[in-house]
């Protein structure tokens, strides 16, 4: 149950990390809460040469909320921070509800939304509600920074867009539209500590009593955390009925390519995949009419 | 090549060179000695291991050594610093019934301290929530719920202020 052996840096700036990100090669792995990683290597699946540790770079975990922008949250920003955070809890819900809900307090207080990320576990709890909120994912190399949708950073279980010596440096969400209202679910056979069996996040935008558009992204019903495009034009531009949402959530699962595992079946997932889909879209209407009562 | 840190346990400063492949539950019990602090899965999953990190309880198994360089470290030995008083939740654990083999019992009495800090007053749901990162393989779960009510209470009418180590 012992560590492998590996070197060990701690830098005290972007800029030195990425020096050494990039000196060490394709033996160097990038270290933020340890909870994936040090698992990995503890389980024999990863051994890095050398570690770089994140945590002492100055203003890498800052949680910063602009109300006409957006929200940027720091690669070593702590899960249970961004649960906590007030601008998220009011602005984000379905974004603090998924850190909330992942994992244990001790690996809340450990782990980090970057690392949840860069994991790319396929049941990555983050990755739907940010999806579908159209968040951006930066990425710093020593040729610079490039910002690119977190849409198209999930390639596979385990694999990511970052390229070796880039490190990901923040996340930012824009801020919802107005009249629009966002949602995570997720079902696992346990309350909360067990890995999502499913997990749907859904942002929809509304015009009066039709859906303008929305986005739903289902979680560990695919390789990666999966757009269901075909339901998001389903329900675009349609009259908001209960048989809407009902069709919503068939369509969701018929698009959905879940596998059967020690979690659960195929077959049932694709079930959950249309329950959560429902529950989720209600929760986003919801939460859209609170918003647009309070700013009038 | 070993790594020079300084850190705090239980309020006694330490300065220790250590490898930095090695976790905190390792030099803890290995070099510290305080072997209160158990190592159960070793994968963050049964909480045997939690001990403070300044004010924040953490996996000491996935922690690694040289990463509380500058900490403030908080093992289940700094919970009843004297020795004859023990702190609330570890009377209430004893009064309750709470330990049965005893191994998950630090770590539960850690995260228990953690909820109360942020939760005077938490309701069964919520102490179940807190303690959701914890096995105990004697399954005395009603047990330590109640220990935890039992030592809510206690700490309410006492006006108990947490200290910080």
């Amino acid at each position: 149950m012992r560590l492998p052996r590996f070197e060990y840096f701690a830098p005290k700036t972007l800029d030195a990390a990425l020096s050494l990100l990039t000196e060490n090669g394709e033996g160097a792995h990038v270290l933020a809460g340890g909870t994936d990683v040090l698992v990995k290597m503890t389980l024999g699946r990863l051994r890095p040469k050398a570690l770089i540790r994140l945590e002492g770079i100055q203003g890498l975990n800052e949680i910063h909320f602009e109300p006409k922008k957006g929200l940027t949250i720091g690669a070593t920003a702590r899960l249970a921070e961004v649960a906590s955070h007030p601008d998220i809890l009011t602005h984000y819900p379905a974004v603090a509800y998924a850190a909330q809900v992942m994992a244990n307090v001790q690996v809340r207080n450990m782990g980090t939304v970057a690392g949840n990320l860069c994991n790319a576990a396929p049941s990555a709890d983050t990755a739907p509600p940010l999806i579908a909120m159209g968040a951006e994912v930066t990425v710093a190399s020593l040729k610079g920074e490039r910002r690119l949708p977190l849409d198209q950073f999930f390639k596979g279980p385990g694999l990511t867009a970052i390229e070796p010596g880039e490190i990901m440096t923040s996340i930012f969400v824009p801020s919802p539209p107005p009249k629009s209202g966002a949602s995570y679910k997720r079902i696992s056979a346990r309350c909360g500590v067990d890995i999502a069996a499913v997990g749907v996040g859904v942002m929809a935008l509304f015009d009066g009593e039709a859906c303008r558009e929305a986005g739903i992204v289902l979680g560990a019903v695919a390789p990666i955390p999966m757009r269901a495009i075909k339901t998001e034009g389903l329900v675009k531009g349609q009259e908001w009925t209960q048989e809407l949402i009902e069709r919503a959530g068939d369509q969701a699962a018929q698009e959905s390519k879940p596998i059967s595992d020690v979690r659960a079946s195929a077959e049932w997932r694709k079930r959950m995949v249309a329950v959560l889909t429902r529950r989720a879209l209600e929760e986003a209407r919801e939460r859209a009419k609170k918003r647009y009562t309070a700013a009038h | 090549m070993k790594h020079h840190i300084k850190f705090k346990v239980n309020g006694d400063e330490y300065s220790l060179a250590v490898d930095p492949w090695r976790t905190l539950n390792e030099v803890l019990r290995e070099d510290l000695n305080l072997t209160g602090t158990k190592l159960g899965c070793g994968t963050g999953d049964c909480g045997a291991c939690t001990v403070f990190v300044d004010d924040r309880t953490v996996s000491s198994c996935l922690t690694l050594a040289v990463s509380v360089d500058g900490k403030a470290v908080r093992t289940v030995e700094g919970l009843a610093p004297s020795g004859e008083e023990l702190h609330p939740v570890q009377d209430a654990f004893i009064k309750t019934g709470a330990i049965q083999c005893g191994f998950c019992t630090s770590g539960m009495e850690m995260s228990a301290v953690h909820l109360l800090s942020h939760n005077p007053a938490p309701t069964e749901r919520e102490i179940r929530a807190g303690l959701s990162g914890h096995l105990c393989r004697c399954t005395g779960y009603n047990q330590i719920v109640e220990a935890i009510s039992v030592a809510a209470e206690k700490m309410r009418e006492s006006g108990s202020e947490e200290v910080e180590s």
